[in-house]
């Protein structure tokens, strides 16, 4: 059986939440595989996390370099290459990290890729089956890989459940093998998102915008329910793209994540992109006129609809019942 | 700079109900419309500025069959230079690796500085830049929303990271970019700008032309089937008249402090 490691991702001495996600996914290809947590970086908040690791999984790599200090793939990858023995499976997170690490690793490896992993059916010989979803999540696809000369696979966060601590695993300091980093890119800076003249992660009603509103100037059939509603306009992401509301008004893993009570998603199609930055289990309503929209699967409520009717129709009766 | 932008013709899923095909192998394609990857897009958009302000050319290219010179011409509308396909019936099964494979193989007869790809497409992979960076052994990037030109040996870039967040870095010449999406706003294209491009002889590569084994593009992934994920027990879909819908759509808003 082929080894397992886990690619940890970490920011200021704390474990991401996939860190535990995918110790789940390495057990649903292997139960009774021996699962390597890889813990690179640099500084005092790296023991902390090693350790925490090391409560769930069997081993622990520590990585301690300064060139390792911000998480630059491209200087982690040959790191990776170097110690990880061939025919391995790694794991990493299909964030954006992962999607800059793990498709040149698994070249680096000579190992089959399987990217945005939802869920792992399980091991046959060396044919390793899972399922994974295309077209923004509305169909879904069985996936065997060969896994003969290894694999790197990117699980998707929040699909697998976290396991529990309840291992004794050792951290095994691997630094002195890492030798000396270069990189053809370098890190300068990150630049914090600006803030907008609206903050949608403390709203406990939101309307939220997406490419069914179709035009700019319908956005104001958004306000104008919004504002009956005593709620506040966010959008998916195309609206951010196509510049007709300012970032901080998006929600997702590449924009805010929001906490209300109640979240109108109208006209949104409902990628786990947008549903990543959905937390505290809102009451979700969806109104979209394609029935087969992925979003009406965690919604609550199911409207089919074009919101540029519905919207409307719906601000009157609220209008009216005042 | 030369710039070669990697694009896909994919079905527009974000206008189309995808359905599933009665053997459950495919999606039903038939009434699908079919365009460029929306994040290539963006990628040719990008190329075509980086020319503007500093010279060169725009190449694009695409592993596909001959429905994909529509692509490729559409992008050469917008303003790229050039456009390359890369067809052969030995390409027609393979996965990621093989795509970047063959992308390799037509780099190399090429003169590039830069490679852009879209950062994702319609099978949310995100892989093939990635994989064709590692080949190449240049430098990669993904999900790239900025680009700064300095000198011709480096780049400075912004990444989308999680939270909205941007992470600039330097990158060396030659080198790979996957793009994302609200980089720039694409330039419409009008009928006028396909007319202009649609007699212009776009060249066509096949597996020999490029050196490419056949046996190098046997996929270690294979898609087995579609089906239609089922997950939790779905929405209470409220059904009946727009009145009705209201009524009852406004009773559970109340309840569920939707109002105020």
């Amino acid at each position: 059986m082929a080894q397992i490691f886990a690619y940890i991702v970490h920011k200021d001495g704390v474990a991401d939440d996939t860190a535990l996600e995918l110790l789940t996914a390495a057990k649903k290809i292997d139960p009774a595989a021996s699962v390597t947590a890889i813990v690179a970086g640099n500084g005092a908040g790296l023991d902390a996390v090693a350790n925490e690791m090391a409560k769930a999984y069997n081993e622990v790599w520590k990585l301690d370099d300064p060139a390792l200090a911000y998480p630059n793939a491209e200087l982690v990858r040959p790191v990776l290459v170097k110690m990880i023995p061939a025919g391995s499976i790694v794991l990493v997170a299909h964030d954006t990290f992962g999607m800059d690490l793990a498709p040149g690793l698994s070249i680096k490896m000579d190992a089959a890729f399987v990217p945005d992993v939802v869920d792992i059916e399980g091991l046959e010989g060396d044919t390793l089956k899972v399922v994974r979803q295309e077209f923004g999540g509305q169909v879904s696809t069985h996936v065997t890989a060969n896994i003969a000369g290894g694999a790197v696979l990117t699980p998707r966060g929040g699909v697998f459940a976290a396991t529990e601590a309840g291992a004794s695993g050792s951290v095994v300091d691997k630094s002195g093998d890492i030798g000396g980093l270069s990189a053809k890119r370098r890190f300068i800076e990150v630049v914090v998102a600006e803030v907008g003249d609206v903050d949608i992660t403390k709203e406990d009603v939101l309307v939220s915008v997406g490419r069914g509103i179709e035009d700019q100037d319908n956005i104001e059939i958004a306000e104008d329910l919004a504002k009956a509603m005593g709620a506040v306009v966010s959008c998916s992401r195309p609206i951010v793209d196509a510049k007709w509301l300012e970032k901080s008004r998006q929600v997702g893993t590449s924009g805010q994540t929001v906490k209300p009570k109640v979240y109108m998603a109208c006209g949104i199609s409902g990628s786990f992109q947008h549903l990543g930055g959905i937390k505290g289990n809102p009451f979700i309503v969806a109104i979209n006129k394609n029935a087969k929209a992925p979003i009406f699967q965690v919604a609550d409520v199911g409207v089919v609809a074009d919101i540029l009717e519905f919207m409307p129709a719906l601000t009157e009766a609220i209008e009216e019942a005042k | 700079m030369e710039i070669l932008v990697c694009i896909k013709r994919v079905p527009d899923t974000s206008e189309n109900e995808i359905a599933l095909n009665s053997a459950g192998n495919d999606i039903e394609r038939d009434d699908l419309v079919y365009s460029v990857n929306e994040w290539d897009n963006y990628a040719v958009e990008e190329a075509i500025q980086i020319v503007d302000r500093v010279g060169g050319s725009v190449t694009v290219v695409t592993v596909g069959d001959d429905e994909s010179e529509e692509v490729l011409r559409r992008e050469m509308a917008m303003g790229a230079n050039n456009g390359l396909l890369l067809s052969d019936d030995a390409f027609a099964e393979t996965d990621g690796r093989g795509i970047a494979t063959i992308l390799k193989a037509a780099v190399e007869k090429g003169n590039y500085d830069l490679i852009l790809t879209g950062a994702l497409a319609d099978d949310g992979a995100g892989q093939v830049g990635g994989m064709l960076a590692a080949m190449l052994d240049y430098p990669f990037a993904s999900v790239v929303n900025k680009i700064e030109t300095g000198d011709d040996k480096k780049l400075k870039i912004g990444r989308e990271i999680e939270g909205g967040n941007q992470e600039i870095s330097e990158i060396e010449l030659p080198c790979v970019l996957s793009i994302q999406t609200g980089i720039n706003e694409p330039r419409y294209v009008g009928i006028r700008g396909i007319r202009k491009v649609a007699s212009v002889e776009i060249p066509t590569m096949g597996a020999g032309d490029l050196g490419v084994d056949a046996a190098a593009l046997a996929p270690k992934v294979k898609r087995l089937d579609y089906f239609v994920p089922e997950m939790g027990e779905g929405a209470e879909m409220l059904e009946g008249s727009t009145e009705e819908i209201i009524a009852k759509l406004l009773e559970m808003l109340k309840a569920k402090g939707g109002l105020k």
